[in-house]
């Protein structure tokens, strides 16, 4: 038996890595310290791996890899999406193979955090990393998010109880918000709990400015609300913001999916800065897939855009709300589709899944899912962090190694990727 | 058995989560991605009791759901990320910059016609 130490868990994006994980004859054995997500998720890493199959009938690693470079080669306008839970290191032979067959690239950010991603382009984000949060965080804000059931070891790890350098005591050191539009685990746990109609983010954001910047918004119908909350509650999150020292603003897709989506985002930077005039004040996205923020990373040193980009002129645009996948899927123009480590089939809208069964799609996966037992090539891979190795970036845009663990019968995405590129390659020129 | 209307909201939950990274395939993720939360008053005013079936129906498609009653406000209802919460959106719901309304779309909710057993991803209006 050998137990692994400082293993990096790669759900989501806390990328906890202090796991202890226990490994006897190539067979994951047990795990510690992890949620119960990521026990879940290491457990079971390498079970329901589908078989190779070529048009629903197993085949040779050799006759897939041949099948997918043929498809993607002679694509006319390819999709090339997903890369959020994998490793950077496939990411960029994704960000390659697109370059090479002049295709749409895209990753599951567009839908989800991308509206942020694209907020932070135009305001920027005074941000900080977890290990300031958990040293320094005197105040907590947790807007549109829900981490004790999304990011399980946020609050225990990095943003609630830890005693920190000048939060030694811990959650006692700490004071915490809530906004949500519901009761969560996650507001349950907050000294403050402001539960807000749906759609009204930019409202809130914008009053929120207003108040630190001391200007007293002006209620024509007398009703001294904002998203169904008196303005006496929002005066007191000011107040918390202004008495603090140093303040960190956690935000999740109830930001960045809401009405307005990116405009949100902005305000809501725009709101950390103002903060920074009287205190010190941070945000951090919430992100969900373990490396989703890595997507944005590679895609942005590869092609000079996060998400959303088009190769067919042979240099890269980028325009979200044309190229980000859903749109492209809505407009029904893609004929081939490079599908890697996210899973459309459960993630996707119907609609947006029926159109991608009409198409040729590859798929790389570790499991079998949603779309395996409908994509035209499905090739298996060694599932990241536990069989393959290479680099995640936590949702603070720290990067850390994933570890191999144990031997899978099957090569790693970034392996099958550079297969797929040689021989697109390798045709092209014959 | 009532019908609703109001807006349907999708998250996680820590249930859909473990499972989902267990077995997509398996029960337990299949029957809580159909599990809708549900205000107590709703649920009333559907005639349903806590765990009592329901369709839920929004311009896109139609789904079988189970209710469980939880804090939630009235009018507003929460269903777990999945293949049977999107068989109620459409690409073409999708607004701004390229999100689909996962966050609020109008539904309405009827009581007393879900299956015995949730009948897994893919129900109807996806083939």
């Amino acid at each position: 038996m050998t137990t692994h130490d400082n293993v990096v868990c790669t759900f989501c994006g806390c990328l906890c890595d202090d796991l202890e994980v226990d490994v006897e004859d190539n067979a994951i054995k047990a795990v510690r310290k992890a949620c119960l997500i990521g026990k879940n998720k290491i457990m079971n890493a390498l079970s329901h791996a589908p078989a190779i199959r070529v048009n629903g009938r197993e085949a040779s690693l050799g006759a897939a890899v041949e099948e997918a470079a043929r498809i993607l080669g002679e694509a006319k306008n390819p999709l090339v999406y997903g890369m959020s839970s994998t490793t950077s290191e496939a990411q960029r032979e994704m960000v390659d193979i697109a370059e090479m067959i002049r295709a749409n690239l895209d990753n599951p950010s567009s839908y989800c955090h991308g509206p942020g991603v694209l907020a932070r382009q135009q305001a920027g984000l005074v941000t900080c990393t977890l290990g300031e949060a958990k040293n320094r965080a005197d105040l907590v804000i947790y807007w549109g998010c829900n981490p004790v059931e999304a990011h399980m070891r946020h609050l225990t790890r990095y943003s609630l109880q830890p005693k920190g350098l000048y939060t030694p005591e811990g959650r006692k050191d700490r004071k915490v918000v809530a906004i949500d539009i519901r009761q969560t685990p996650t507001t349950k746990r907050a000294d403050l709990f402001l539960q807000v109609t749906p759609g009204h983010t930019f409202e809130i954001a914008s009053v929120l400015r207003a108040l630190v910047n001391g200007l007293e918004p002006e209620f024509q119908d007398g009703r001294e609300e904002v998203a169904g909350v008196p303005m006496e509650s929002w005066r007191r999150v000011v107040e918390m913001i202004k008495a603090c020292k140093y303040g960190v603003l956690f935000f999740g897709l109830g930001v960045t999916q809401c009405r307005n989506t990116d405009i949100n985002v902005e305000q809501v930077s725009r709101l950390v800065q103002d903060a920074n005039k009287h205190v010190r004040f941070s945000a951090l996205a919430m992100r969900g897939h373990g490396n989703v923020n890595g997507c944005n990373q590679v895609m942005t040193w590869q092609t000079g855009f996060p998400l959303a980009v088009n190769f067919s002129r042979g240099f890269p645009r980028h325009n979200p709300g044309e190229y980000s996948v859903v749109p492209m899927l809505a407009r029904q123009e893609v004929d081939a589709a490079l599908i890697v480590a996210t899973d459309p089939g459960a993630h996707l809208p119907a609609d947006a899944v029926r159109f991608l069964k009409t198409i040729p799609v590859i798929h790389l996966d570790p499991h079998e899912n949603l779309t395996t037992p409908w994509a035209t090539v499905v090739i298996p891979v060694a599932p990241v962090g536990v069989a393959a190795a290479g680099t995640f970036y936590r949702m603070d845009n720290v990067p850390l190694r994933v570890k191999k663990m144990v031997e899978s019968p099957h090569p790693s995405d970034e392996d099958v990727l550079k297969a797929i590129k040689e021989k697109i390659r390798h045709v092209a020129h014959t | 058995m009532g019908t609703l209307s109001g807006l349907l909201v999708t998250v996680r939950t820590a249930r859909q989560g473990a499972e989902m990274v267990s077995d997509k395939h398996g029960a337990p993720y299949i029957e809580e991605i159909s599990t809708l939360r549900i205000h107590q008053d709703d649920l009333a005013e559907l005639g349903l009791e806590d765990g009592g079936k329901a369709a839920l129906a929004s311009e896109h498609g139609e789904i079988r759901v189970f209710c469980k009653a939880a804090e939630t406000p009235r009018g507003l209802f929460f269903l777990p990320l999945g293949p049977v919460a999107n068989v109620l959106f459409s690409v073409h719901s999708a607004k701004e910059s390229g999100v689909p309304n996962w966050k609020g779309i109008e539904v309405t909710v009827t009581g007393g016609e879900g299956p015995d057993k949730p009948s897994g991803p893919g129900q109807r209006g996806e083939s």
